[in-house]
């Protein structure tokens, strides 16, 4: 196992009466691609604070290397980060932007210069050291704020929603060259963005964070196919959240009928919540599935057509690439394996609120 | 801009053209020009005599070193100013402007009762057994004058800079390694540059130009080129020489603008 490279003990931080973050436990390992996720005023962004230094938690450590550094300013810390509007020094051209934290370490003109190329080079803009920022694109001012970032050479790389004031195709360019830099140069990354996309497409470890408390941490894979709250379901992706009762190991009773699932360990006739992806509904002949409905809404997506089937009194959200018109009568099949089964909310911090907001 | 609008500006034209158009016109003929009416260089030469060129120089020190006061009181104010709570620092500001509410001749004439021989200071201060405070009619004074009446001008446009300084760029250079000396010096000012040269500019040049603080300060043994000049319009009736003494004076102004648009060119420091 790599060594763990920050540590999060117990952080706490409230703004007056405000907790943004309460108890957050969290740790990073090198070279990792961690990405914090979560609806805005979910204490994301105020966790990369504390761990850029920007902020002082309450209560709590940050530890880096085993070391305490949670009262150490910016700029003793060995880690840089990228802001989310770009924060280029304005009064500078771009040469000078990325030279900036060298020359505050008194490296030599000829290191400088060379990092200076290079950083342009990985970034793909050799050539623009006299352009002045304001001169620049949005995705090219962002390129620039990364360069003047890792020509420092940090332990580890903080991003603030970069990309989130880029229009998509160029969202989505970064997101790769992105992933391109965290191969080409080993830092570990610790990303923030409310775009699940975003943290799906990038990631190593996924952060899912509401209220100032972390939903659940995991690998991309494991964070959509298998949320441990109703929360991370609804906020990863698409997806029919079902209030059923656990009849016992191995089969569910969602809205009246039995349907053959694979988790254990819920106990007997325990109420849960199901967890269906859109894409894992099968819609079959009436008679062939465990289940009958109508489908009461059809839009075309382009990948796929998007229907609603109205079944036992809830409303199932389906994707297939085979169409069924409103009002055809139609049967629900679900594979054991694509239903997951979730506890219910123990708190109402885990609740599923404030998603609309997004 | 539409045909109809242009209209709008018709009451201000005419404002522009019959108070300061005009003038200035009367001013540059009567400074080029001799009482017979001839064309002459004499009223601008007249700078150069060495009463005059004392006064200028006076005036030119006296301004300096209330401007480079004024900076000094304004920068760290508009700092301090510029981290607070916005509920906190609108109060400030406006106890800070309170005193510009107060007719300016009253501000100063308040000044002369207090720093008077027998006046307020002096009589706290020999109740106390002190020292008597003797600046009035100094040069001393005269720079207290200015630096109380012009302060204002200095902290607003500055404040009002430092305020839209992006803290994340302020942040980005303590992230990149920078302590808070190197930040202020490499970020920070750079950046509120354009607020500096306002300010400067807004307290330089009244302060060239007054002739009031000297008067009530200054008593009548200290001559500024604003003295002489209103002398010249006033006592000696001599508008010819006043005229081209002021234009020798607007040059300065001129050059103190020119310089303040080359560094503020987006209008960032413009005040209100």
């Amino acid at each position: 196992m790599k060594e763990k490279l920050i540590d999060l003990v117990g952080i706490t931080k409230s703004y007056g009466d405000n907790i943004v973050l309460d108890d957050l436990n969290l740790y990073i390992r090198e070279n990792e691609f961690l990405t914090l996720l979560g609806p805005s005023g979910c204490g994301k962004t105020t966790t990369l604070r504390i761990i850029g230094g920007f902020e002082t938690p309450d209560k709590g450590q940050v530890l880096s290397g085993g070391k305490d550094i949670t009262k150490l300013p910016p700029n003793k810390r060995q880690l840089n980060t990228v802001f989310q509007k770009y924060a280029l020094f304005p009064h500078m051209n771009i040469a000078e932007n990325i030279a900036f934290g060298l020359k505050i370490k008194n490296k030599s003109k000829a290191y400088i210069d060379d990092k200076i190329k290079y950083a342009l080079k990985l970034v793909n803009l050799d050539g623009y050291e006299k352009r002045m920022p304001d001169s620049l694109s949005g995705g090219q001012q962002q390129r620039i704020a990364i360069a003047r970032a890792i020509v420092n050479e940090p332990k580890v790389l903080l991003l603030d929603e970069p990309l989130g004031a880029l229009d998509l195709k160029l969202r989505q360019d970064m997101q790769y060259e992105l992933i391109r830099l965290k191969n080409e140069l080993g830092i570990t990354f610790i990303y923030v963005t409310h775009d699940q996309e975003e943290a799906l497409t990038m990631s190593d470890t996924i952060v899912v964070m509401n209220q100032g408390y972390i939903q659940q941490i995991g690998t991309p894979e494991s964070i959509y196919n298998e949320p441990e709250n109703a929360f991370v379901a609804d906020f990863i992706g698409d997806s029919n959240i079902i209030p059923s009762i656990m009849v016992h190991d191995e089969l569910v009773n969602i809205l009246g009928a039995r349907f053959a699932c694979v988790d254990k360990g819920f106990g007997d006739n325990q109420p849960v919540d199901v967890v269906i992806r859109p894409e894992d509904v099968e819609l079959t002949a009436p008679s062939a599935g465990t289940i009958e409905g109508t489908v009461s809404h059809l839009i075309f997506k382009g990948v796929h057509y998007e229907m609603e089937v109205m079944a036992n009194g809830f409303e199932w959200l389906v994707h297939s690439t085979v169409m069924h018109p409103v009002g055809e009568k139609v049967g629900i099949r679900v594979d054991p394996f694509n239903i997951q089964i979730m506890n219910k909310p123990a708190s109402e911090d885990e609740e599923a609120i404030g998603i609309d907001e997004q | 801009m539409n045909s109809k609008s242009k209209y709008l500006s018709t009451p201000y034209i005419f404002w522009a053209v019959s108070f300061i158009l005009i003038p200035l016109c009367m001013i540059f003929y009567y400074g080029l020009t001799d009482k017979t009416g001839a064309f002459t260089l004499e009223n601008i030469s007249a700078m150069l005599t060495a009463e005059h060129s004392k006064a200028l120089l006076l005036s030119l020190g006296l301004s300096l070193l209330s401007t480079m006061i004024c900076l000094l009181l304004a920068y760290p104010l508009a700092m301090i100013l510029n981290g607070m709570q916005v509920s906190q620092h609108s109060f400030i500001v406006f106890i800070f402007i309170l005193p510009m509410w107060m007719n300016f001749l009253l501000r100063t004439l308040a000044w002369q009762t207090l720093l008077e021989k027998t006046g307020v200071i002096n009589s706290v201060l020999s109740f106390l057994h002190l020292p008597a405070l003797n600046i009035i009619n100094t040069p001393s004074a005269i720079v207290l004058g200015m630096v109380y009446n012009f302060l204002p001008f200095m902290v607003l446009p500055i404040y009002n800079v430092l305020g839209k300084i992006d803290t994340n760029v302020v942040n980005a250079a303590r992230d990149l390694g920078a302590n808070g000396v190197q930040t202020f010096w490499k970020v920070i000012l750079p950046l509120s540059l354009p607020g500096v040269i306002s300010g400067i500019t807004m307290v330089f040049v009244p302060a060239l130009t007054t002739f009031v603080i000297s008067n009530l300060l200054g008593g009548s043994k200290i001559l500024l080129i604003g003295n002489v000049i209103e002398q010249e319009f006033t006592q000696a009736s001599n508008w010819h020489l006043g005229s081209g003494l002021s234009i020798v004076l607007m040059l300065f102004i001129i050059v103190n603008m020119a310089l303040s648009a080359i560094f503020d060119k987006d209008g960032e420091g413009s005040m209100l």
